[in-house]
């Protein structure tokens, strides 16, 4: 008898002592809640939203996230990878979107395609319509051996064509490493989905022509990148 | 208001200080860390003299001198230190003001002190009317913030997050600092999350990082030599998403000052040192 008292006890003990916890910690979590309160996702979208005005070519739509600019951003804010199947089905809805040029023409001349790696000008609000823009690939790449004032965000593209055995762009041997290239240059995120390198064709900053000529920079045996 | 592209200044920079320095070395390591020193020796130079001292001479009058409809002067303002204190103000902010209802930074808090103590209108207040432009004359903002800022130099950095709404404020700009947007994909993190990055010559800070973050958020407001102007942190954060392709962030916007707290924030032991002398 006294042993099963005891029992009783205990475990009337336990039942208190746990639902004492309980409240314990459900106030704790409410009180949290209440406190904390961080904002939402979307709260802070509706902040941004509200932080910004239209200005020149610079309008409010810039702000529409695309769904892969969606899933980067989410990814960086975490510290976390895209996971892999997610990554690689995106590249690929990328990759197979890739206009080719229909002439089967990749390469134009390397001497405007370092002017247009030099120049940075383009989409900003204070840019006017209507003028060429540039790529601005020194700002973050070592390209022509000349320049030396390059950023260092992406690899060196120093010998671009010439490490890559390169000797005719033409030629079927090159045909993958240009389109691979093109690819790149067009969107590079069908390569590597939350690079930080801007969509030089897909997002309209360069026109196709422009790119045959940063192709000719990277990959002609003539250009000084290959010397 | 000076919107060269990015890549002219740097260049113009770059070439201007290759001459000057005569430095043509040959082999592509020793090109690149002599014109790293360079850049460095440059930079040393700079600090001699400051033209920002002139902006908080002015500034500190300003303070001083009664203006707007209420002929008032702003020594009644509170920054966040007390009613007419400025020494430290600018080490503390951002932070929540009851009197506001929300989190403040330093120009946000002067605008309101004009607003409240001297009866001018806050729209009055813009990208437009708070930055000068090229060559023109510095602004009343950029002469106040001059003189608060220099009250606050070599004070230890201390931004608080005791409150919820700044809490709240540290965490939106935690989510705006990498939020992707615009034609080239940019957040700020594209350029400001990764260690000893440059575009072209220009060394970008890590800002999510103490070290990097409390140089950065210690140094602006800056006289920037190239523009001969002091530029605000506002215009801070206003040019880089200019830079982004962002549509125009507005001033005192809810995005500027939650960016700016977790900026502050992340920079939290630093020793203040603005307004310094930038390129």
């Amino acid at each position: 008898m006294k042993n099963i008292n005891f029992s009783e006890v205990g475990i009337k003990k336990f039942a208190i002592k746990n639902i004492v916890k309980a409240v314990i910690i459900l106030s704790a979590v409410t009180l949290l809640a209440s406190c904390s309160s961080l904002p939402s996702a979307e709260e802070t979208l509706t902040a941004i939203k509200g932080s910004f005005a239209e200005r020149g070519i610079a309008k409010l739509d810039r702000l529409d996230q695309t769904e892969i600019q969606k899933v980067c951003s989410q990814a960086n804010a975490t510290s976390q990878d895209v996971p892999k199947a997610t990554r690689e089905k995106l590249e690929k809805t990328l990759y197979d979107k890739i206009p080719y040029p229909v002439d089967g023409v990749y390469i134009g001349d390397w001497k405007e395609g370092e002017k247009i790696a030099q120049n940075g000008r383009g989409m900003q609000f204070s840019d006017v319509a209507g003028v060429p823009n540039g790529a601005n690939c020194y700002a973050c790449h070592q390209i022509s051996p000349t320049e030396i004032s390059y950023g260092n965000q992406g690899p060196s593209l120093l010998k671009y064509g010439s490490i890559r055995g390169v000797k005719d762009p033409a030629s079927k041997d090159s045909e993958a490493i240009v389109k691979y290239t093109w690819a790149r240059i067009w969107n590079t995120h069908s390569v590597n989905l939350c690079s930080n390198m801007p969509r030089f064709g897909d997002a309209g900053i360069l026109t196709a022509a422009q790119v045959k000529d940063v192709m000719a920079l990277l990959l002609s045996p003539e250009s000084p990148v290959n010397k | 208001m000076p919107n060269k592209p990015i890549t002219q200044e740097f260049t113009a920079q770059a070439a201007t200080l290759l001459i000057a320095l005569a430095i043509l070395p040959s082999s592509g390591l020793a090109q690149q860390k002599s014109t790293q020193d360079a850049i460095n020796e440059y930079r040393q130079s700079l600090q001699d003299g400051n033209p920002a001292d002139l902006n908080a001479a002015r500034g500190e009058a300003l303070w001083k001198t009664k203006a707007g409809p209420k002929n008032a002067t702003l020594e009644a303002c509170d920054l966040g230190v007390g009613v007419g204190k400025v020494k430290g103000a600018a080490a503390v902010l951002p932070k929540y003001f009851a009197d506001a209802g929300k989190v403040m930074d330093v120009e946000s808090r002067l605008v309101h002190c004009m607003v409240t103590l001297q009866g001018v209108k806050r729209e009055d207040f813009t990208a437009r009317t708070a930055f000068s432009g090229e060559g023109a004359r510095a602004t009343l903002m950029e002469d106040l913030v001059a003189y608060v800022y220099d009250e606050s130099r070599d004070i230890a950095i201390n931004v608080p997050q005791g409150h919820a709404d700044e809490k709240a404020a540290y965490a939106r700009g935690k989510q705006a600092f990498y939020f992707k947007g615009g034609p080239y994909d940019f957040s700020c993190a594209s350029c400001h999350s990764e260690d000893n990055k440059r575009i072209r010559l220009q060394d970008l800070p890590n800002l999510t990082k103490p070290g990097p973050a409390q140089a950065a958020f210690s140094q602006w407001p800056a006289y920037r030599v190239s523009q001969g102007a002091v530029r605000t942190m506002q215009w801070r954060m206003y040019d880089c998403f200019r830079q982004q392709r962002f549509p125009e962030l507005q001033y005192l916007s809810q995005t500027s000052v939650d960016l700016i707290t977790f900026m502050g924030v992340n920079a939290n032991g630093g020793k203040m040192a603005a307004p310094a002398i930038k390129r």
